[in-house]
């Protein structure tokens, strides 16, 4: 379960003065779920993904991730997490497996679970076409399955996917929906943004929408379609963000 | 501290290190083949050449003399040199090279010798070429040699002893053993060279390791596993020192066996074998690893620092902008080491690289001062101390590891 309780960021830039990237922001994602951020680019999505994930610390308000605090906890945060970006790149001189392999140690598994984990993951994600070919021969979506591989190794009950599919063909982007599925189907907590309606729409439970640094407005999309008397959700989002968005482009 | 952690960073790095054409390049082959090229292959090339001039049997011009004709046959007789006549353009030719020299035997020149009057014999060269200077040297031997003559015949005529003009000897003698005295010509430059081998060979993994993985986009992904951020940093660290000692090792041992070879190659030049089993002399074991002792904080303080200055770039390339005047910074207080008349002294055993570096010249010769010791490795190593705790509050500044 993640539980953001007031989650704030504040970053110094020399020219604008202070930014508040993320700005007191309380939501909970339940374990089975999958939770949809919906934001434009530079709403506070990939900030407020990488405090979860104790990549930034936040400088006010904090997180319970799996009953740990992102704050006083983070290293046993990160290993109940899977943290999967575009962002995320693969070791590039390493193979396959041994890229899974070290972050699987790193994450504080034995040689003989990891053997078995690894085997384990390889096989289901029908890797093993391709596990001692270095990363840097891999193709995308190859490369995907690895950072998919990776993310699993050591089982974390949380994932957090921050645009996962930017960028990506549309057969790569679609392993990694089917991904996201199947990791609500096994029980897991799961948060991803995106900016992509239709991702939201197929895959999530609850949505909210965050705009500068704001959480603007969260529900199922049942919900939402009722509050806002809209059925596209992407109509449903410009009457959300528009007002703040003139608001924050005239600022 | 979880050492587990950290040997796990350690050795994923130096896996990928050593799959890595740049850093095998830069820390294996460029330490292992500069020697080996630049003292037997320039040395060897340089020998062949000096030798070459010496064997060429240079024109020297004639000018004068018609009424001197002893010197100008004596001159004549020598075999080692081809006296040709006098031309107008005698300067031009030495500049174009068709000749090497010229003397000039004065008007009168014997009478005024024979009448004990004072002369100049003027020999013109082409100062700073070598086969020009060879030529000199030949001539000016000829006319001391004659000099020497004519002042025996004076003296003879007199019934004057030699010793009227030489009524005593000076003589130098070396007492320092022979590992000492080459300690002292050769010290300077081993220091220097590990010292500056420490730092190129921590130079591209420290920057790989930092402003690389920032720009490969892999940091995020280390970033977001569980290990602590320092034993990430102490992981990378060790990649790092291992990089700077090893290059370091390398070149001693590439330097050890060149200068063997050079010695062995050079069998008829005394100066060179002789430089070469200096050499030899001092990298014994137990100088080897009190050098390689004092690197050690010194290593320590380069990889630390490098590493912390890298990280800051966002590119690879930016980093090198940085990291390029850091070496600047170490050659500087290095080669002042190396200056003759620079020694160690309680002041100077304070400040970083230049200390270690007039350590490491009396170390080779064999010279153990204890105080020194203590004092520059103490100091060195909280110079070092004080890096690392740098490089690790880097690590965790977010303005730095997401610097855009």
């Amino acid at each position: 379960m993640i539980e953001a309780r007031g989650l704030s960021k504040r970053f110094q830039d020399k020219k604008r003065g202070e930014i508040r990237a993320v700005d007191n922001v309380s939501f909970t994602c339940q374990p089975g779920k999958i939770y949809g951020l919906l934001g434009a680019n530079g709403a506070g999505k990939t900030t407020t993904l990488r405090m979860l994930a104790t990549i930034l610390e936040p400088t006010d308000g904090t997180a319970i991730v799996c009953g740990h605090d992102v704050v006083e906890e983070p290293e046993k945060v990160r290993a109940n997490v899977g943290f999967l970006s575009t962002a995320t790149a693969l070791y590039r001189r390493l193979t396959a497996q041994e890229f899974v392999e070290y972050f699987g140690r790193l994450n504080g598994l034995d040689e003989a679970t990891l053997k078995k984990r690894v085997d384990d993951i390889f096989s289901r994600l029908d890797m093993n076409g391709f596990r001692d070919r270095r990363c840097d021969k891999l193709s995308t979506g190859m490369m995907q399955k690895t950072s998919i591989a990776r993310t699993l190794v050591h089982d974390p009950p949380v994932m957090i996917f921050d645009e996962p599919t930017n960028g990506l063909d549309i057969m790569t982007a679609r392993t990694i929906t089917a991904f996201i599925r199947e990791c609500r189907d096994n029980g897991k907590t799961v948060i991803f943004s995106t900016h992509i309606m239709s991702e939201v729409e197929r895959l999530c439970d609850t949505i909210g929408i965050i705009q500068s640094g704001k959480l603007l407005v969260e529900g199922s999309l049942a919900q939402l379609r009722d509050k806002f008397a809209e059925h596209e959700l992407e109509e449903i989002f410009v009457k959300v963000v528009a007002p703040h968005y003139v608001a924050a482009e005239a600022n | 501290m979880s050492l587990r952690n950290v040997g796990i960073v350690y050795k994923k790095e130096l896996t990928e290190a050593l799959r890595d054409r740049r850093t095998v390049v830069s820390t294996i082959l460029v330490p292992l083949l500069l020697f080996p090229v630049l003292s037997v292959g320039f040395g060897a090339l340089a020998i062949t050449l000096v030798g070459k001039a010496k064997e060429e049997v240079p024109k020297v011009m004639l000018r004068g003399g018609e009424d001197s004709p002893d010197v100008v046959e004596g001159l004549k007789k020598l075999d080692k040199i081809e006296i040709v006549p006098e031309t107008p353009n005698w300067k031009d030719q030495i500049i174009n090279k068709e000749i090497r020299a010229a003397v000039e035997i004065p008007t009168g020149f014997q009478t005024n010798v024979a009448g004990q009057k004072s002369d100049t014999v003027r020999i013109y060269n082409y100062e700073g070429e070598l086969k020009s200077e060879f030529a000199t040297e030949k001539v000016e031997k000829y006319m001391k040699d004659y000099r020497d003559r004519v002042v025996k015949e004076r003296l003879a005529a007199k019934n004057l002893p030699e010793t009227v003009l030489k009524p005593f000897e000076v003589k130098q003698e070396n007492v320092a053993p022979p590992e000492k005295v080459s300690g002292a010509a050769f010290g300077g430059i081993i220091g220097y060279m590990v010292i500056l081998l420490c730092m190129t060979g921590a130079m591209y993994p420290a920057m790989d390791l930092t402003a690389g993985e920032k720009e490969r986009g892999t940091m995020e992904t280390i970033l977001s596993s569980p290990i602590s951020r320092m034993h990430l940093v102490l992981g990378k660290f060790f990649l790092v020192l291992t990089a700077a000692l090893g290059t370091a090792a390398l070149s001693v041992l590439s330097m050890g066996v060149s200068f063997s070879v050079l010695g062995h190659y050079t069998g008829q030049s005394a100066g060179g074998r002789a430089a070469a089993s200096g050499l030899l002399l001092k990298l014994g074991p137990k100088t080897v690893i009190s050098v390689f002792l004092m690197a050690l904080p010194v290593a320590v303080l380069f990889s630390a620092t490098l590493m912390t200055i890298a990280l800051f770039a966002k590119t690879y390339k930016e980093a090198q902008s940085y990291l390029t005047p850091m070496t600047f910074v170490v050659i500087i207080p290095a080669i002042a080491a190396m200056l003759p008349g620079v020694e160690l002294t309680p002041k100077l055993s304070l400040i970083p690289i230049l200390n270690v570096s007039l350590l490491c010249k009396e170390l080779v010769a064999g010279t153990y001062h204890w105080n020194f010791i203590a004092i520059i490795f103490i100091s060195t190593c909280v110079y070092a101390a004080v890096a690392l705790f740098l490089a690790i509050k880097m690590f965790q500044r977010e303005s730095v590891l997401f610097r855009s």
